[in-house]
């Protein structure tokens, strides 16, 4: 380990770091722009020169110079200071300032960085350079005259998001960022380069002139949109959230967001239920909530336990579930289940439905076989992390419908039937390389028999067996046990016997086989789950609750309360808990704490925050059955997947233009 | 002075074939493979002792350069020689000639560093305006494939050898030896980042030496003539004979080989007819190509045309493209002409040449007029300091090194251009 000086301090640095991350080890601030940590280094700003003994004499990029044993590291010397100085005035010199009227400004790297290190006036006498405006889509907006050329925006698009399609062009001062074609960036990832870029060319076309960062509330949050489970921060105003920004969390998200989480925001204020409504004469009715709750009495009344059953469907966080299932469980009845999208696996132990690679771990995955799994659409977080092992020398099978993944795959086919009879050519990439991983995706595990050749193969294989879930509630729902044996499918199968059917936020999947059952919505969105409703009540969205959710890799993260939900709604535990009352059978718990303490008592490891191990996946036996068929991915539009995301004007249009390839006509500014 | 038998390029001015059988008879592939059979490792000493500073500019000993490529390549990481062709420096054109009227002196040196480097192929890569050039550069290439020159057992040496010719597109800064990399590599031409240096990853991450193409063909006649001949020219540290193109305000302006060191005078008199209008009509002289500061009369006539000499005058030898300016010269308008070629060659990959490129030869413009402040000229030569050494490539040293050159020595003209003007709008504003 090179030990380095930094101004004086004799510190010691790992092995390969750079002489920035020396200088940071030290505490000092090294200011730059180009550099990132989760990209290349180009070292193209020039804003982080500091002087080095041995060396040249002259100032150097400490991004890209190796730290070496006996280094002299000067941050502060008038050789340094003076570079900085020079290169921040050519950073201004063409730059606009027009910071009173840009988005970013308040967040702004050029803007801190100008007030620390810049002088106080200018010098450039000549005309100002102007570039015109770039389309890149329907998230990033454009206003390139800001650019500095940092680059940062088209290194993430090759090498994180894989897509090339942001570079630059011209040279000189004539150098330009654009997307070549000015097509839409067509990257479930573009978003990002919003945050990357540390001026104001690249903002949030969505959130253009909203709002002022420091008008906003920000509160820690967990995203729903996937089975990720994103740490973003939810910035609001008043009542609404603006914006969602990713937090980091390396082991699950790394410090990206897919736009899907960044932009269904503005569906949750859009279609929203705002109070109860009842049936009355085949027609809905606004109502009380007393309204809504009698005529849910009235319905049950009389009622087994067998007549009533529940679905909980993909957005709904620990609590809601687990205050659902209570009231199921009180009123005789255990015919609740969470994979309403008719996915068949064993639940009896953790690890049977857990991503087990984890997150993280994919990475390091020498090979991997994708089983029905499209995970650019279904968790494109981590079908980055696939894609970094991918740049590491991995290999990865596919089988099921070929789509583009941004890294080379090996199709076999898209018959479940190849499961069973894998080619040599996979089993011989298998053999004996170690965190190998099989994943299987939701559109095979809806296959009956597939979930059990898939572990076949993974023992076989000698890979470690991984789910990939899609919905944000499934594993919490699926560790409380919110299931029953035969699925939904033996749910619907009794449709004719049920007297009443509690849809907690049930919007994918066909309801009609329910026509005739009173059916109870508890949801956030007027959207496909209330069609066939006797009694719509209210709910909140992720953002506005306070909620526990279980990722894919069985990591507990907890929610925090952003904005109260709209008018009458209410947090969904509360109304179970309600109901309860009017129902006679009150739930245990009458708040927060003592809801979360019943589940931690249930099942304790959903009270720790994080991933708590599990038991490992019992060694494979049984004969594995032949599934058969072809795969069919689960998400047929990676815009409008859930009810936030279709109430969003944003992803409505980023469905419209990048998936279906509709062109939208500007508005002349 | 450098006599006749000594001179290394005797096909210069193209009076003789340039093709194999011509090259042939002025001693070009006279048994190869014998000065191949000296050994890699021989060869390399015999380059290192001659004295042979690279002919691209910087320099730098060819010999020692040679001695950084790996003596054992890895499998799968061959080294690669590329020969940089790409002779775009205002004023230069050397390599032109030797390209269109010696070819052969250049893939035999080809061969020769590339076995002494241990690289399995070479790429010249050149200029892309270099049509003509370029077609007789592959044609002579393609002669020596089919003589059995190039390739399997190249030159009946034993030594598996390949030689390709790539041209570039015509962009300035893909002369920069990374630059090159990037280019060939099929990637646009930005300058990389230094560390790793071409040597421990270069094209296509394999070790590589670039080299200009004066210092490749130079190659053969020392080897066969001895490190000793080479180095009884010019003085010490600054040996060997040299290509110099001298252009401008001579009365015969020529590419001619001499002796290192000559001394300006002698050069300019015997070779180039002397300085039109005589040499007290001599303003100032640009010694090594435009990227280096101009040099004035007094200062330049006596001074040795070598890396040393020129340095020690606050200039530098460069690629030895002497451009002569009479006193009819606007100095102010030339240096601000060179302004604009970097303006418009910066790649614009780092900020202070992207930025400063511009800005620096806005105000020449404005200084040709005398339509500025006499402080812009102090803040010129700020701007000039912080370009210079902030940049990843040498093109900010050479956007800024002849503006610094100019307001070193032509500064009282600066002002008089302000002053006038000045006095031009007082008496215009009464």
């Amino acid at each position: 380990m090179p030990k380095v000086k930094v101004d004086g301090v004799e510190i010691e640095v790992p092995q390969g770091a750079t002489v920035l991350q020396a200088c940071e080890a030290a505490g000092k601030e090294i200011p730059r722009f180009c550099y990132h940590e989760r990209l290349t280094i180009a070292g193209n700003c020039r804003m982080c020169l500091v002087e080095v003994k041995p060396g040249p004499p002259k100032p150097q990029a400490s991004c890209a110079l190796p730290a070496a044993d006996n280094q002299e590291i000067f941050t502060q010397t008038p050789m340094v200071k003076k570079a900085r100085e020079g290169v921040m005035e050519f950073l201004l010199i063409n730059h606009p300032l027009d910071c009173p009227i840009c988005d970013q400004g308040g967040e702004c790297d050029l803007q801190d960085q100008a007030i620390a290190y810049g002088r106080g006036h200018s010098r450039f006498e000549e005309n100002k350079r102007a570039v015109t405006e770039k389309y890149m889509g329907p998230v990033v907006k454009t206003i390139m005259t800001r650019c500095i050329q940092c680059t940062r925006c088209v290194r993430f698009a090759e090498e994180v998001a894989g897509v090339e399609e942001i570079g630059a062009i011209g040279r000189g001062e004539n150098m330009q960022i654009t997307s070549y074609l000015e097509g839409a960036v067509t990257s479930e990832l573009s978003g990002n380069v919003v945050d990357l870029c540390p001026v104001g060319a690249l903002v949030s076309k969505p959130y253009s002139f909203e709002a002022r960062p420091w008008e906003l509330r920000k509160v820690p949050a967990i995203d729903v949109m996937d089975a990720v489970g994103t740490n973003i921060r939810l910035d609001h105003r008043f009542r609404e959230v603006m914006r969602a920004l990713p937090r980091i969390n390396e082991d699950v998200n790394e410090e990206w967001a897919h736009d899907k989480t960044r932009h269904c925001v503005d569906g949750l204020v859009r279609n929203r239920l705002d109070r109860p409504w009842v049936r009355k004469g085949g027609k809905l009715l606004p109502a009380s909530w007393d309204e809504a709750f009698a005529a849910i009495a009235k319905a049950l009344k009389g009622a087994s336990g067998e007549q009533i059953a529940g679905l909980a469907g993909d957005l709904q966080d620990l609590e809601s579930v687990f205050a659902l299932k209570t009231l199921l469980n009180g009123l005789g009845s255990t015919l609740h289940e969470c994979r309403v999208d008719g996915a068949r696996f064993d639940v009896t132990t953790p690890a049977a439905y857990r991503f087990n690679s984890t997150i993280a771990g994919i990475e390091t995955a020498p090979v991997i076989l994708l089983v029905g799994a499209n995970p650019r659409w279904e968790a494109p977080l981590v079908n980055t992390r696939i894609r970094k092992a991918v740049k590491a020398g991995a290999r990865v099978f596919r089988i099921g419908p070929p789509v583009d993944l941004t890294y080379p795959v090996t199709d076999l086919g898209d018959d479940l039937g190849l499961l069973g009879k894998l080619p040599k050519e996979v089993s011989e990439a298998f053999e004996g390389k170690a965190n190998a991983a099989l994943i299987l995706g939701m559109g095979a595990a809806v296959h009956a028999g597939a979930y059990e050749a898939g572990r076949a193969a993974a023992a076989a294989l000698g890979a470690t067996f991984n789910l990939l879930h899609i919905a944000a509630s499934r594993v919490g729902a699926l560790d409380i046990g919110f299931t029953t044996e035969g699925g939904v499918e033996a749910i619907r199968a009794r449709a004719g016997a049920l007297k009443a059917l509690f849809l907690l936020g049930v919007d994918e999947i066909d309801i009609s086989a329910f026509a005739e059952t009173f059916t109870v919505y508890i949801g956030t969105h007027g959207d496909r789950g209330v069609s066939h409703a006797d009694v719509i009540l209210p709910s909140a969205a992720y953002s506005e609750k306070h909620g526990t959710y279980v990722n894919l890799e069985g990591r507990v993260q907890v929610s925090e309360f952003g904005v109260f939900p709209p008018g009458e709604a209410r947090e969904d535990w509360t109304i179970f808990r309600a109901l309860s009352d009017v129902l006679g059978k009150p739930l245990p718990f009458d708040d927060l704490s003592q809801l979360r303490a019943a589940i931690a008592a249930e099942v304790p490891r959903l009270g720790r925050p994080g991933l708590t191990p599990v038991e490992p996946l019992p060694a494979w036996s049984g004969t594995a059955p032949a599934p058969a068929g072809p795969i069919v991915y689960p998400i047929e539009d990676f815009y409008l997947t859930n009810p936030i995301a279709r109430a969003s004007p944003t992803l409505q249009r980023c469905s419209a233009e990048i998936l279906h390839g509709q062109t939208f006509q500007e508005a002349a500014e | 002075m450098l006599e006749d038998k000594d001179r290394i390029f005797t096909n210069l001015y193209g009076f003789q074939d340039w093709g194999l059988k011509g090259a042939m008879g002025r001693g070009d592939w006279d048994d190869t493979a014998a000065l191949m059979a000296r050994g890699q490792d021989s060869i390399i000493e015999e380059i290192k002792s001659s004295g042979l500073r690279g002919r691209g500019g910087a320099g730098f000993p060819t010999g020692m350069k040679w001695s950084f490529m790996p003596k054992e390549p890895k499998p799968g990481k061959p080294n690669f020689l590329v020969i940089n062709a790409d002779e775009s420096e205002p004023g230069s054109c050397k390599d032109r000639e030797i390209i269109r009227h010696d070819p052969h002196k250049l893939i035999e040196g080809a061969l020769i560093a590339g076995f002494a480097m241990r690289a399995r192929a070479a790429y010249i890569y050149i200029r892309g305006e270099f049509i003509r050039e370029a077609e007789t550069l592959a044609a002579a290439v393609q002669q020596a494939y089919d003589a059995g020159l190039l390739g399997k057992n190249a030159a009946r040496s034993g030594y598996d050898f390949d030689l390709f010719v790539h041209r570039g597109a015509g962009a300035y800064i893909c002369g920069e030896e990374t630059a090159m990399l990037e280019s060939l590599e099929g990637k646009k031409g930005m300058p990389r980042l230094k560390p790793p240096f071409p040597a421990g990853a270069g094209l296509y991450g394999c070790p590589t030496t670039v080299n200009n193409v004066e210092s490749i063909a130079v190659v053969p006649t020392i080897l066969r003539r001895g490190a000793a001949w080479f180095r009884g020219f010019g003085r010490e540290k600054n040996e060997g004979t040299k290509l110099f193109q001298i252009s401008g305000h001579v009365n015969k302006p020529c590419v001619v080989e001499d002796a290192m060191s000559v001394p300006f005078r002698e050069l300019i008199e015997r070779h180039a007819g002397g300085v039109r209008g005589g040499w007290d009509n001599l303003l100032a002289v640009i010694p090594g190509g435009s990227s280096v500061p101009l040099v004035p009369a007094h200062e330049i006539i006596d001074a040795p045309m070598d890396f040393d000499g020129l340095r020690d005058l606050k200039s530098g030898l460069g690629t030895a493209a002497v451009i002569v300016m009479d006193k009819t010269t606007d100095v102010v308008k030339a240096i601000a002409r060179i302004s604009y070629f970097y303006k418009h060659e910066s790649c614009g990959q780092c900020t202070p040449c992207r930025e400063g490129t511009g800005w620096m030869w806005r105000v020449m413009e404005r200084l040709v007029e005398g339509n500025a402040e006499i402080g812009e000229i102090d803040m010129l030569w700020d701007v000039t300091k912080q370009v210079e050494g902030h940049t990843i490539c040498a093109l900010g040293d050479a956007a800024a090194w002849p503006i610094q050159g100019l307001i070193r020595h032509f500064r009282p003209e600066l002002e008089r251009r302000i002053e006038e003007r000045r006095g031009r709008t007082l008496e215009a504003a009464e």
